[in-house]
């Protein structure tokens, strides 16, 4: 660092001095609200600004060179991410539990077997539970602490969960929050919120939508949606789900 | 620790932004540094426990400026340094110190299942006896610990009851503070909505915390 001109360090206590100059690694403290901030539109343009994107291009080229890390396996991985795990996968299991009353018992006392049933593997340290909604019951998913989320099932989590907005109001205000997501509940049904604490991983069986009594597993599959798996919404017979 | 992170009741943070046909990454960056964190997480030379108090050590000021990902570069090369893995230096100058070791990764492009699966670490092969049982009226402790802790504020000296007993995990709060797994039992624990909030509060609204036997105590 003191080849190089000084840097206004009170900016970047964050980084406390790690991570700095050589690749012109500083981050931008607008960055992240950006976004944060944008909504509905699509990603042809570059959301966020090239600083963090030079920082990890600059990390990753210093632990390939320790050796820490082996880049195939990082592409592996991103890859793995964006196409195999999702809520397609949640979706299945919904389906299948919907379907077939002997599974959905199963998945409701022993979760981690039954979703092994399926072929998704958990990792031990996943205890997935599996939590019914009915129509006097609506459950509701949120990591008030950091971003738990039921990964293996659904996929890395989006944005507005990871949200400071939905972090925490899901706790004090969870009709509001089902509110602006479109779903108004009766007052007598009971909101129950489960706060991810621990290595726990929660995920909501929704409701089987009325009008799907004739409809095959897949047909199913193809309505749930990965927000109701969280339980900011219901499923709903025509409109439908996948990758969502 | 009493941080910005522990956010479960607050208000005024605006309304919950949607994005739709989200993509899982929303620049190729965020991408790499996901991989990146799984992959340096494969040495066990940190747990998740260490890199979620890492975020928390952020002041709350750059916490509420960085996006998701930001926090994530921070908190992973100060985590890397603490460990070990790599040195201040390498980080400012983002090449590898003269002399220093060239190693082998754990995680190879092979290893499919090393990347989906993680490993059985949360879980050890302890016979703890649980303090509580299933039904039983408990109170979550009225503590404010200056280091890690999965206790949130929200609950702290809150009745609640016993609703499962998810077995022997071993402790976040120890781990960090470099004292050891301490395993023991987490129980799920509902609280009412009118025990957390107060009396304005819905009568059907509850909510469920995981929590760990040192969290808790008998009423």
């Amino acid at each position: 660092m003191s080849k190089r001109k000084k840097t206004p360090v009170g900016r970047r206590r964050f980084l406390k001095g790690a991570v700095a100059s050589a690749a012109g690694l500083v981050a931008n403290p607008q960055a992240g609200r950006a976004q944060q901030q944008h909504e509905d539109h699509d990603h042809d343009h570059q959301v966020v600004p090239s600083d963090p994107a030079l920082r990890t291009k600059a990390l990753e080229s210093l632990l390939v060179q320790k050796g820490l890390v082996d880049a195939p396996a990082l592409d592996l991985i991103v890859e793995t991410y964006q196409t195999k795990i999702g809520p397609q996968n949640g979706a299945r299991v919904v389906a299948r539990a919907w379907f077939d009353a002997a599974y959905k018992k199963r998945l409701l006392t022993d979760a981690p077997k039954a979703i092994a049933e399926l072929g998704y593997t958990m990792g031990e340290a996943d205890d997935m539970i599996v939590v019914e909604n009915s129509p006097k019951v609506h459950n509701l998913v949120v990591c008030t602490l950091c971003s738990c989320y039921p990964w293996p099932l659904l996929g890395l989590p989006p944005m507005w969960y990871k949200s400071d907005a939905y972090r925490s109001r899901a706790v004090i205000d969870p009709r509001g929050i089902l509110r602006e997501f479109g779903l108004t509940l009766p007052e007598d049904t009971e909101v129950r919120v489960w706060d991810s604490t621990a290595e726990l991983r929660y995920i909501v069986l929704p409701e089987r939508p009325a009008g799907t009594e004739k409809m095959t597993e897949q047909e199913l599959a193809a309505l749930v949606t990965r927000d109701s798996m969280v339980g900011v919404s219901k499923v709903s017979a025509t409109k439908a789900g996948g990758q969502l | 620790m009493n941080g910005i992170h522990d956010m479960g009741g607050m208000q005024n943070m605006g309304p919950v932004v949607y994005e739709k046909n989200e993509p899982v990454f929303h620049a190729p960056w965020e991408g790499r540094l996901y991989a990146i964190r799984r992959a340096m997480g494969a040495w066990r030379r940190w747990t998740t426990d260490h890199a979620r108090h890492e975020i928390e050590l952020l002041r709350p000021a750059d916490y509420f400026r960085m996006s998701y990902y930001e926090r994530w570069l921070a908190s992973t090369i100060e985590l890397m340094i603490k460990k070990g893995q790599i040195t201040r230096t390498e980080a400012e100058t983002g090449k590898p110190d003269p002399g220093s070791a060239k190693a082998t990764p754990p995680l190879k492009a092979t290893d499919l299942s090393a990347v989906i699966v993680r490993p059985k670490v949360a879980r050890p092969d302890a016979l703890v006896k649980a303090k509580f049982k299933t039904g039983e009226r408990v109170r979550a402790r009225n503590m404010q610990p200056l280091g890690h802790t999965r206790l949130p504020r929200y609950a702290r000296g809150k009745a609640g009851v016993i609703h499962m007993d998810h077995g022997i995990y071993v402790f976040p709060d120890t781990i960090v503070a470099g004292l050891g797994e301490k395993p023991q039992h987490v129980y799920s624990v509902r609280f009412e909505a009118r025990e957390l909030w107060g009396p304005e509060a819905s009568a059907r609204h509850a909510v469920y915390l995981d929590l760990w036997d040192d969290y808790l105590e008998q009423i």
